[in-house]
């Protein structure tokens, strides 16, 4: 046999019809297909920062960040949507995060399996794919009006309190997919020396499930730090020429003076509208690093 | 709680005591019928082939079937002469003093010393921890191996290091009895040897219910044996019963019944 054929260079029975060349090639098609799927996803993305990038970084500075809002381009700046957004992601997380993984902890370590949990876990999964619009709407009827006497009308409170709405499932199911991922026999080990089940939850599962739940609260915070419709919704104000002075404060917030710029006539305000968008890229990252820093600090300590 | 009747029977040489035990899981019938003695001090060692519901017993004996859903035990156990199914008696207190080794190793995903210190914290340990978790380590004598990396994960140790941790953990609760499910299946022969000696050393202070599938270890380990069966349903299930309870050498040497015969020369299962 020419050890040149595609046999791999073996004798071959005849039963079995290697075909190498075609499985080779196969596998080049494949890798090349995976490789373009991951470069169109990046070139987009990249070719959206860039041009967000070429249209805001001129009109970027110092003056830009630590200036109220005005009519004319010029003098206009950001400051009041950051600290409008910075507080409500302040809310945003003091509420999500004990709601989200209070909620997760009891379905998934302390309810029984029954119909009920599993009526409220489809229910759940579904809310997570609401439209934040909807939610907006609850939180107008809800926190604006119904606890308005709490929430002194559109304030960041109520703002806040209604993105918590918004990506309190995202948080309930992420946490409840890392405790699922704990194994079992941690848990029994804990039982087996007399522990119940709280002392179980909170010094070994809910430990190891942390990188995980932490994981998931990037992912929801970074859904409400984004998110317009709500905002709108529940009285967010286009224009504020002034700091907020607490929780209870008007405000505006970074979507919503991005949106208010660019959907007016004048060219130098889109080019606010990309500064502002690489202002809030910013914060995000800012967000995103400090999770991913805790997160890794969790993982060492475990 | 228990403490208050132990004292009286405490000089009775019977730790835990089976009564008419049947398990069920749903409305399924796991093992049923089981009457069963552990004595004091000794190691008792539960062999028999797989499903026959040798650990599903074993699970009796500290109420870990409670955790499982659907899981039912009927018929008597007693802990020294107390039933353990009492209102009276909280399943975290019994466990506490009938302890648990897993088949697989499963430390906590912490320290060494945390693996240890948690188990006396949670039950109110009063004395010094660091006194506690060095001789839990001698104990289990695993100390000369760790004393120097006591802060590092429980999970760098090997897996046979990993098992005597747990059983280190065990004594550091101070239980009474220790229940081990299949303690060295995960283990290769040098490690399984070193938990075999190390029990017959916990054997002076602890008593040890131990479930194999290693006939040479039960023969090697243990003072007493039970051998359990199961047999087919017309379902397809199988019931797990005890087919005979005697001294090991008696269960090697001279069965009383014709299958323990045969399953410890090695014809079944």
């Amino acid at each position: 046999m020419d050890v040149n054929e595609p046999t791999g260079g073996l004798e071959q029975s005849p039963e079995f019809v290697q075909d190498l060349e075609g499985r080779y090639r196969l596998d080049a098609i494949f890798e090349f297909a995976t490789w373009a799927a991951t470069a169109i996803a990046i070139g987009v993305l990249a070719w959206l920062l860039i041009s967000v990038l070429i249209d805001g970084l001129g009109t970027l500075d110092w003056q830009f960040i630590t200036s109220f809002p005005s009519r004319k381009a010029e003098r206009a700046g950001i400051l009041p949507a950051l600290q409008g957004t910075i507080l409500l992601m302040v809310v945003v997380a003091t509420f999500s995060f004990p709601l989200g993984v209070g909620a997760a902890i009891y379905l998934e370590e302390f309810a029984t399996d029954n119909w009920f949990t599993r009526v409220v876990e489809i229910l759940i999964g579904n809310l997570a794919g609401v439209p934040s619009i909807i939610y907006g709407l609850l939180g107008l009827t809800v926190f604006l009006r119904l606890f308005s006497d709490i929430t002194q009308g559109p304030t960041i409170l109520s703002g806040g309190l209604t993105l918590t709405l918004l990506i309190l499932p995202v948080v309930i199911v992420a946490t409840r997919e890392s405790l699922r991922a704990v194994p079992d026999s941690t848990r029994l080990a804990g039982f087996a020396l007399g522990a119940n089940r709280w002392q179980v939850v909170w010094s070994h599962v809910l430990p190891a499930a942390m990188p995980g739940v932490m994981t998931g609260m990037i992912l929801a915070l970074s859904r409400a730090i984004g998110d317009t419709a709500t905002l709108l919704v529940t009285g967010a104000a286009a224009f504020i020429p002034f700091s907020p002075d607490g929780f209870l404060s008007r405000y505006t917030a970074l979507p919503i003076q991005i949106y208010n710029w660019a959907s007016r006539p004048q060219a130098e305000f889109h080019n606010l509208a990309a500064s502002g968008i690489i202002v809030l890229m910013a914060v995000l990252l800012i967000m995103n690093t400090t999770a991913v820093v805790l997160r890794n600090k969790f993982q060492q300590r475990s | 709680m228990i403490s208050n009747s132990v004292s009286e029977d405490i000089a009775t040489d019977i730790a835990l005591k089976a009564e008419n035990v049947s398990v069920f899981y749903g409305s399924t019938l796991a093992v049923k019928d089981v009457f069963l003695d552990i004595p004091r001090n000794q190691i008792v060692a539960f062999i028999g082939p797989s499903g026959c519901g040798k650990s599903t017993i074993l699970r009796c004996f500290n109420r870990m079937n409670d955790l499982i859903p659907g899981a039912r035990v009927e018929g008597r156990i007693t802990f020294h002469g107390r039933d353990i199914h009492d209102k009276s008696i909280d399943p975290v207190e019994l466990r506490r003093r009938v302890g648990q080794v897993f088949q697989r190793p499963n430390p906590f995903p912490k320290s060494i010393y945390e693996n240890i210190a948690f188990g006396a914290r949670i039950n109110g340990y009063q004395g010094s921890m660091d006194e506690l978790v060095e001789n839990s380590l001698r104990g289990a004598a695993l100390w000369d191996e760790v004393k120097d990396k006591l802060k590092e994960s429980g999970l760098s140790l090997s897996g046979g290091q990993q098992q005597r941790l747990c059983i280190a953990r065990a004594i550091a609760i101070q239980p009474e009895v220790i229940l081990m499910d299949e303690p060295c299946s995960a283990l290769d022969p040098i490690s399984t040897l070193k938990v075999e000696e190390l029990m017959q050393q916990l054997k002076e202070s602890y008593t040890i219910v131990i479930v194999t599938h290693n006939m040479q270890q039960a023969s090697r380990v243990s003072d007493m044996t039970a051998f359990f069966n199961a047999e087919a349903t017309e379902s397809g299930g199988k019931i797990g019963y005890l087919v005979e309870y005697d001294k090991t050498v008696n269960i090697f040497q001279n069965p009383a019944q014709k299958s323990t015969q045969e399953y410890v020369t090695g014809r079944f299962g």
